[in-house]
């Protein structure tokens, strides 16, 4: 992957003069790369990565496994397409193994997320089953340890 | 203790301990550690924790029990394995058996492999600025120590008009530390091949310690080892503690022929026994899979490089570009302050911590060492306070 990404992806508030910096070629250069990322839809957008367990939030996540009907012609695209653009659907990926579809939902309490599944995601054609899941406890996402406070435990000068 | 008309027990200190000083970081290390809120670029460890794997490993071979003495030169499975590293790394082979010693840290081996080749008044030539153990070890082991200083205008690389200047028939070991503490500095495969020549020529042992051998940034590295006719006269000391991140486990090795690993295993028997058993299983996993530990970590190193070398840019500070180790070498004789009071006021007034130049020899005047084994937000804030503290010295 290009250096340029890794650091963006590890920090993406990253000043571009500092990351200019970092990768030894200049500003500009660094910009117009961004930028002929993001046009090319590679850089998809740019999110804060939140401890939510520390913000008492009025939310709680569900992960779904679902076993679809692949269509002829289609396969898994057009009802994959279709499930992910509901707004309670944050992430969506075609898994394999003994289901199709892997959700991650978000909703304000059990209920309203039981109400997605038996409501929507349940009676759309071609939902064979699913088999829902509650998140309790984040440990760590997207590579970041909820953990904080890593203390250095090195000696503070050594040869 | 001391009673009338018997020496103080100063005086009762054997003289080649007594009259070395303790090392300058040391002193320094007291200070800093009475202070609040540093930025410290002088720690000479990587700032990566022990990959999860090794870490991992280590705490099964507590489990199952691995918790005794191994075999004088160290498990041979591991020795096989570091036989293997090597070669592929170097091309150069050796012998599992009887050519490789697993040591505490490359530090025990270079005390062994001094004490197995230098008779008293022996002179050994070594590079400064360097590690700040090499001319102690040297003088623990009777030797005489003929520095040879770098110089910043070379890239603090080594050359063969500065041996010539400095040999003499006493000469008997060269040693060699590239990538360089503290400067950074590397040699190319023709810079080494002069010093090769000249090794052979005046027929000396060479010491190298190549314990930063994986942390370079614009090329691989070379190593003296890998010349033709050297392998005969060298002693390869490598470890685990820089590229892999396990300065804590205390684990080196030496690789060379087997008269001078025999002699060295003899005093290791003797004096310290095994390398400890479950560091030794650790690094085995270490060698499992080197290349993508490494590769991150190097890749971060080389990032922080091209920042701080281009940060030290804009402060006016001219500094040659390491491309080794983890350190930068900037020159601060511009400011008119010994490096010492340099570094002692940079961290009295901004709370940044520095290792005078001079730690690794008198040659190291006007140069500090910064190291960027440290997060890239601490170097930024760093160079910030090193910015305004220069700015006020004009």
């Amino acid at each position: 992957m290009d250096e340029l990404l890794k650091l963006l992806l590890a920090n993406a508030c990253e000043s571009r003069a500092t990351i200019a910096q970092q990768l030894g070629i200049g500003v500009e250069e660094v910009e117009r790369r961004i930028a002929e990322y993001e046009k090319r839809g590679v850089i998809r957008g740019y999110q804060a990565v939140l401890n939510e367990d520390q913000l008492d939030l009025d939310k709680v996540t569900a992960v779904i496994e679902v076993k679809v009907t692949p269509e002829r012609g289609g396969g898994f695209n057009r009802i994959a397409d279709r499930l992910s653009r509901f707004p309670e659907v944050r992430s969506a990926y075609l898994m394999s193994g003994t289901y199709d579809l892997l959700l991650f939902v978000e909703g304000h309490n059990l209920r309203d997320v039981a109400s997605f599944v038996s409501a929507k995601l349940a009676t759309i054609d071609g939902v064979l089953s699913t088999s829902t899941h509650f998140m309790l406890k984040t440990y760590k996402r997207l590579g970041v340890l909820m953990e904080t406070n890593h203390e250095d435990e090195r000696l503070t000068i050594s040869p | 203790m001391k009673t009338s008309g018997s020496p103080s027990l100063r005086d009762r200190i054997a003289a080649p301990v007594r009259d070395i000083p303790r090392s300058g970081i040391r002193d320094f290390f007291d200070i800093v550690s009475t202070m609040q809120d540093v930025i410290s670029l002088g720690i000479g460890e990587p700032d990566f924790d022990t990959p999860w794997h090794v870490r991992e490993s280590t705490v099964f071979a507590l489990e199952r029990g691995t918790t005794h003495y191994t075999s004088n030169l160290g498990y041979l499975e591991l020795r096989k394995a570091l036989a293997g590293y090597v070669g592929k790394k170097y091309g150069v082979n050796y012998d599992a058996e009887s050519e490789v010693l697993v040591t505490v840290g490359v530090s025990e081996a270079l005390d062994l492999a001094l004490r197995a080749l230098i008779n008293p008044g022996d002179e050994v030539l070594y590079h400064e600025p360097c590690y700040v153990s090499y001319r102690a070890v040297i003088l623990f082991a009777h030797g005489v120590p003929l520095a040879i200083e770098t110089r910043a205008a070379d890239g603090f690389r080594l050359t063969r008009a500065m041996l010539e200047k400095k040999v003499t028939p006493r000469t008997k070991v060269l040693m060699l530390n590239f990538p360089n503490n503290p400067t950074g500095a590397t040699m190319s495969r023709q810079d080494l091949e002069e010093i090769a020549a000249f090794a052979r020529e005046r027929d000396l042992l060479v010491i190298t310690d190549e314990i930063y051998a994986e942390l370079t940034y614009d090329g691989p590295h070379t190593s003296i080892v890998s010349l033709p006719g050297m392998r005969a006269r060298t002693l390869f000391l490598h470890g685990f503690s820089k590229a892999w991140a396990m300065t804590g486990y205390r684990l080196g090795y030496a690789c060379g022929p087997a008269e001078v690993i025999d002699a060295m295993m003899k005093i290791h028997q003797y004096t310290m026994l095994c390398a400890s058993s479950f560091a030794q299983k650790a690094a085995l996993e270490a060698l499992a899979r080197p290349d993508s530990d490494i590769e991150t970590m190097v890749a971060e190193y080389r990032r922080r490089r091209n920042f701080l070398v281009s940060a030290f840019a804009g402060l006016g500070l001219e500094c040659t570009r390491p491309a080794g180790a983890f350190y930068a070498f900037p020159n601060i004789g511009k400011f008119g302050l010994p490096a010492k009071e340099f570094a002692l006021k940079l961290l009295e007034q901004e709370r940044v911590a520095v290792v005078p130049g001079t730690a690794f020899g008198a040659c190291g005047e006007g140069f500090v060492r910064c190291a960027y084994a440290t997060r890239l937000e601490q170097i930024k804030e760093a160079m910030k306070r090193l910015g305004r503290f220069i700015g006020r010295l004009g």
